[in-house]
């Protein structure tokens, strides 16, 4: 097994002011510790990525931002403000928006009343119209029930429905997951045009060839910790590095 | 007088009449059950003690300051919700992380506590209360005698229940308590408030069983027996419809009251257990009730 070397991560990479600062966030599953102190910061309009081996605390990071974990400490501050007393439903009229890595697609709704169901926190989400044109398929299917949908459909509506919510910083726990080398283009295109638009994306992912293709950088997370930030331009030079990080 | 399979016209339309009473009440119950379970997956065992302070709100509301009828159907469901709502603020919330069980024996013991209070009150023997004079008398439609009180319990059930089905199936308000009901972490994570949805839900489940107690109060006794005699038919219909499912609530809860009445012609004797003999059956061959999702 190949030694993780403790690794202080850089916590600001670039100039501009972060729009979420995490500083050591701890979070439990009932009894188990599972986050041991989470430093990152994601700046406005960045796309960063969490990458790491199953079990590392990807997701629970995600979920611990997002407040949806039994027991969390630290600091989660979006935009100057500490969320980690709040609950998530005022985290997210902060301006958070979630895809669970299970899609969290209602089976007793139809495609449309999942796509319209999360209320408009703030002003600036997308027009159903750049919506349908981003994912055509959920447009033919708005009256179906929504786990009659296909996988790579189901993860188009999850993102879809907090597109138009006016969150500006989503949370996508492993997007590709699952999905067909098509589908995962597809997603890949798509987070890249919503970058253009200004959003900023924490991204989870397992595979870091798609990470690649969409990230500015990639934190790596092991046993509950941020061990290393890789910019994207340098991913290539620290292959080596993140494959024994990442068990490859 | 020609007669319908060796009955007489007027005693079958009449055990249909009941039995569309009857079941009016049974819908109306069954779909608070369901709504409250749905969201809550609480067993609510005090819904019969609140479809009984129900009667007991319109009956005080009469008696103590005057309020008719009209103005209890308004007044009751709204001051029984709210007390559903403290309890559901005080006591259920506490304990919601818990198994069912605990939901169960927590509202049993409410319903048993609250029966008692207004039975040291009231006693046991029964309080009148009047039809309203404009619902008083009735119809002569040939084949039979239809009270106007007991068509309109039967009109205000059905728009009561429809009401209820449009409001949870086909609004955004519904679409928000469908969600929560599956799924409320994530719901909450989209910023709806989830655990108000919980507390006005079981308010308005709450609410629909006192609404029952204030129709029932003109035909029935106004009685803080009443709840427990009907709460265990009520269940059984529930479990027929499946827990949780409102539709299967409502449509359960009119047949099941017509086959009641139907049997009570045909088979006096089995009229008292129907309703439990196609619990069991259902049960057996569809445990998650006619209208419900197979878990």
């Amino acid at each position: 097994m190949a030694t993780i070397e403790a690794v202080k991560a850089p916590a600001v990479a670039t100039a501009a002011a972060p729009l979420l600062k995490v500083r050591g966030l701890e979070a439990w599953y009932g009894e188990s510790h599972v986050l041991h102190g989470i430093d990152l910061d994601v700046a406005p309009g960045e796309v960063v990525t969490l990458l790491g081996r199953n079990g590392a605390g990807k997701t629970t990071t995600l979920k611990s931002i997002m407040g949806v974990i039994g027991k969390r400490r630290g600091s989660v501050v979006m935009e100057g403000t500490e969320t980690i007393g709040l609950p998530s439903r005022a985290i997210a009229r902060l301006g958070l928006g979630f895809v669970p890595e299970e899609r969290g697609i209602y089976a007793s709704l139809s495609v449309e009343e999942n796509l319209m169901l999360p209320p408009k926190v703030r002003e600036g989400g997308l027009p159903l119209e750049r919506i349908f044109k981003l994912f055509p398929n959920v447009k033919e299917r708005l009256r179906s029930q929504g786990t009659k949908l296909s996988g790579g459909e189901q993860q188009m509506l999850a993102i879809a429905r907090i597109l138009r919510t006016g969150a500006h910083l989503l949370l996508l726990d492993e997007p590709t997951e699952g999905l067909a080398p098509v589908i995962i283009e597809q997603i890949g295109r798509t987070i890249a045009e919503l970058k253009q638009e200004g959003f900023t994306i924490i991204l989870v992912e397992q595979n870091f060839r798609f990470a690649q293709t969409v990230a500015d950088r990639h934190y790596v997370v092991e046993q509950g910790k941020v061990i290393d930030m890789i910019p994207n331009a340098e991913l290539d030079a620290n292959i080596d590095k993140l494959h024994r990080y990442l068990g490859v | 007088m020609f007669e319908l399979l060796g009955v007489p016209p007027q005693a079958l339309f009449g055990q249909v009449l009941l039995g569309l009473i009857n079941g009016s009440f049974y819908a109306i119950l069954s779909l608070g059950l369901a709504v409250i379970f749905g969201l809550l997956n609480i067993i609510n065992f005090t819904h019969g003690a609140q479809y009984m302070m129900g009667a007991f709100v319109a009956w005080m509301a009469l008696n103590y300051l005057g309020l008719n009828y009209w103005a209890a159907l308004i007044v009751a469901p709204i001051v029984v919700g709210a007390v559903g709502i403290a309890i559901e603020r005080l006591l259920l919330r506490r304990i919601a992380h818990l198994d069912h069980l605990y939901g169960l024996l927590l509202t049993f013991g409410l319903a048993l506590i609250i029966q008692g209070l207004f039975r040291n009150q009231y006693g046991s023997s029964g309080l009148p209360y009047a039809i309203p004079p404009q619902l008083s008398g009735g119809q002569n439609l040939g084949f039979m005698f239809l009270p106007n009180y007991r068509a309109w319990v039967i009109v205000a059930s059905l728009v009561v229940c429809l009401g209820t089905w449009f409001l949870i199936e086909k609004t955004k308000l519904g679409s928000y308590l469908r969600a929560a009901t599956e799924n409320p972490t994530l719901t909450q994570a989209f910023g709806i408030n989830v655990p108000l949805l919980v507390t006005l839900t079981y308010g308005f489940g709450v609410a629909l069983a006192a609404f029952a107690g204030v129709l029932a109060a003109p035909i029935y006794s106004v009685n803080p027996n009443m709840g427990g005699d009907l709460i265990i038919v009520v269940f059984a219909v529930v479990v027929i419809g499946g827990m949780g499912s409102i539709m299967g609530a409502i449509v359960t809860g009119f047949a099941l009251g017509l086959v009641e009445g139907l049997t009570k012609v045909f088979y006096p004797e089995g009229a008292a257990t129907v309703i439990f003999v196609i619990m069991v059956l259902v049960l057996l061959v569809k445990p998650a009730g006619l209208f419900g999702r197979q878990a």
